[in-house]
Order: C-alpha cells, then structure tokens, then sequence
C-alpha cells in the first residue's frame, strides 16, 4: 500500500491552476489528473468584507421582486388587451407617460440587469480558469452592465412622445 | 478481517452457502487506474469476482488486490465507515467503500470505481488529500475560549448540545467536498467538510470564537459559493444534513449583521 504520501509535495503554495504539475520532482507531477485549483497551504487574504453576502442577498431580494415585476410584465405585453398586437409607439408612449409605469420599468431595468450580472460573475468565478481571463470577462461583463443600465434609463427619463 | 480466496473461501460465506443461504455472484469491477510512472493517462481496467453480494465494495477490493493484482492502491483503515479512509466514487456516487454492499449498487452492470474528484489524483484511488485538510484546518475546528480555564467540565444542556450534533458526526472522509461542483472548479472554496466543522463549534455554546470562524466563512471563498446543489448531503455517508448546515452558518451571518 503506498498511502503514505508525506514526502509526496504535490500541492505548492500559491501557486495556480496550471493544468500540470507543480514541478516538485515527483513523476506524478507531469500527469495529474484533473487537478484542482490548488488551494494554498496559507489562508488566503482576507477581505474583510460583506460583498458576498450582500451580494448574495441581493440575489434573493432582487429575485423575489423580479418575480411580481416581470410576470406583471408579461401578463401586460402579451395577454391583457389584445395581446401583442396592441404594443406599438403609441402604447409605450402612453404608459410611459404615468410615472408608476416609469418606476416600474426602471426599477426592473435596474434589478434584472444588476441579478444577471451578479449571477455571470459566479459563472464567470467557476469557470474561468486563469485569472487574466477572469478579470477581462468580467471587466467586459461590468462595462455592458453599465451601458444597458444607463442607456435605458436615460431612454425612461428623457422619452419624448411628440418625438 | 480475510477476505474468501480461492482455496479457502470465506467461513461466514461457507456456512451461509452450505445452508443454501447465499448465492455467490460473478460481477465486473471497472476501476480507474492511474500509475504516472507507468502511463500518464488513467485508464479503465476490469476485474471478474465471484462474491457473496452482501459483502462490500472494500471486500471485492481487497480481493482483487490480494488475489488479482497487488499493484492496486487504495486507502482503507477501520473497514467499518468510522476512519474515512476509503471515499471513493462507485457508480459516479461518491460513497464509503465499506459501507456500500456489491447487491446496492447493481453488479449485473461493471462497478465503476474512481477516485473522488477534485483533489489531486496520485496513484490508483489515492488522491492528496492536503488541500483538503488545510481548508479543515482554515475553519480553526478546536475549541477557543476565553478567561480562566474552568475547575471542572465545561457544563452544557442537552439542548444546546442537540444544536450541533448533526455536524458532531463528521469523519473527513472527503466525500461531501469532492462532491461538490463549486469545489471542482474552484478548489479554493473551503468545501462543506471545512463548513460542517465549522459550524460544529460555531453553534457550540462552549465555544467562543464563532465570531473568527464566521468572519472566515463570509469571505470570498467562504459559505456564499454554495449554492445548495445538495450531492453533499446526498454524498455524506453519516447522514449529515451538510447543506442545511450551510445555510445555518449563513443565517447566522446574515442575522449577526442586520
């Protein structure tokens, strides 16, 4: 039985996911199997703060809302009245023109966009493997974040109807 | 304890079959095997047994080890689901080798045995169990208290010990965090293993460093990956509630706040 594996140092510190070995000497070095990102032998830095847990709160709150919000949505656009027939310029316009209509739709705006990121970014966590990528798919991920986000509330704020 | 071989099978399963009692099985053993020294890529290698069905998974390991082929590595300790030594995945399920009987887990089709994921795998079904362990030991699972040591035992009521029995039954086999997706691809994630142990001494009266282990825990890589797929609680081979036990800690977090 060759259970014993103290001299065996497969797991280096700090040292990321690479696919390979962490290059200690042992020949099981060159052919791990689907190695984990290894986690360090030091606790990693702490951040000493509450994102993740605002964040994942964020994520039930924002659902539950969302769940009355769209389904309102979508039982107005797509049933009442007509259906999808009646949805035209003047049917926007004429919503939009009460300001609890304006608060409804910035409101799912906002929450859809900022839940959908929030959950890419833990997609993005698990599934990026390098750190570089991580970083730029979220970066891209925050600036169209942003841009939807404000484009459409710049679009709920200064619409026009006699445009 | 022996396992049967061929010139002198096993006595209980002798006596058994000599009652009429037991019908001995032929069953294929699909293990994944890797030795880096001699084939860098793992390979699917099957063993025939003929066994009582009652007897275990570990049995039929150890009679392929002893009989078959002895190049076959695994870890085993008590043989009696208390050490944790043998988690290993037997059809695609993370389980305890010696708690999971052959008739269980339908030999009519080849076994399947792999070693659990997500760690390292070093040789055959032994996989480096450090980073494992030192998430466990991240958690800081001993008692901390402050003033003076008491003169006598630290007195507890029977309730607040009922809090936290659940998580009391860990034996760090692994099984729960290997199980886990989040930890597959994130092995930084502490794992539900770390998070048990934790929440063990978090809701312990006695103890009275909740506070640390609840900062560590509400960290990046803490209890807010977990998004409640539940295979550790279905892998968890005491019976553990792990993911309720998750979502305790994160209650407790969330409440310490607001």
């Amino acid at each position: 039985m060759s259970t014993d594996t103290s001299d065996i140092e497969l797991v280096s510190s700090s040292q990321a996911h690479t696919g390979k070995g962490l290059g200690t000497g042992n020949p099981a070095d060159e052919f791990v199997i689907q190695p984990p990102r290894t986690r360090s032998t030091k606790t990693p830095r702490r951040t000493r703060t509450n994102f993740e847990m605002l964040a994942w709160l964020f994520m039930r709150l924002s659902g539950v809302v969302l769940v009355v919000l769209i389904l309102g949505h979508l039982l107005i656009m797509l049933v009442l009245d007509g259906g999808v027939s009646k949805i035209g310029f003047a049917f926007v316009a004429g919503r939009w023109a009460s300001p609890f209509w304006q608060g409804w739709d910035l409101l799912m705006l906002w929450l859809a966009m900022l839940h959908g990121s929030n959950g890419m970014r833990t997609v993005i966590n698990d599934y990026a493997e390098k750190d570089s990528t991580r970083l730029w798919l979220k970066t891209l991920m925050g600036a169209a974040t942003v841009f939807t986000v404000l484009l459409g509330t710049l679009v709920i704020f200064t619409f026009d109807p006699n445009i | 304890m022996s396992a049967p071989t061929i010139d002198a099978p096993h006595s209980a399963a002798l006596d058994a079959a000599e009652a009429g009692g037991v019908q001995m099985i032929t069953f294929t053993l699909r293990i994944r095997r890797f030795n880096p020294e001699e084939h860098p890529e793992p390979v699917w290698v099957d063993y025939q047994l003929t066994m009582d069905p009652k007897e275990r998974v570990l049995d039929a390991l150890n009679k392929v080890k002893w009989e078959q082929d002895g190049t076959l590595t695994y870890r085993r300790s008590c043989a009696h689901g208390i050490c944790g030594s043998d988690a290993m995945r037997i059809n695609g399920r993370n389980r305890l080798a010696c708690k999971t009987l052959l008739k269980d887990v339908n030999p009519e089709k080849p076994i399947t045995i792999e070693a659990i994921k997500g760690l390292a795998v070093l040789k055959d079904l032994v996989v480096d169990m450090d980073p494992f362990f030192q998430a466990y030991k991240d958690v800081m699972p001993f008692l901390i208290s402050n003033g003076n040591e008491p003169t006598r035992e630290r007195l507890q009521s029977a309730e607040d010990r009922e809090r936290f029995d659940d998580t009391t039954k860990c034996i760090l086999c692994a099984a729960c965090t290997s199980s886990c997706p989040v930890f597959w691809n994130d092995g930084q994630y502490f794992g539900p293993a770390a998070i048990v142990n934790a929440h063990r001494f978090i809701f312990d009266s006695r103890d009275e460093g909740a506070e640390q282990r609840l900062e560590i825990l509400n960290d990046r890589e803490g209890v807010w990956r977990c998004r409640t797929t539940f295979n550790c609680s279905e892998a968890c081979p005491r019976g553990i509630e792990v993911t309720k036990a998750i979502q305790e800690v994160k209650r407790a977090l969330v409440t310490r706040r607001f």
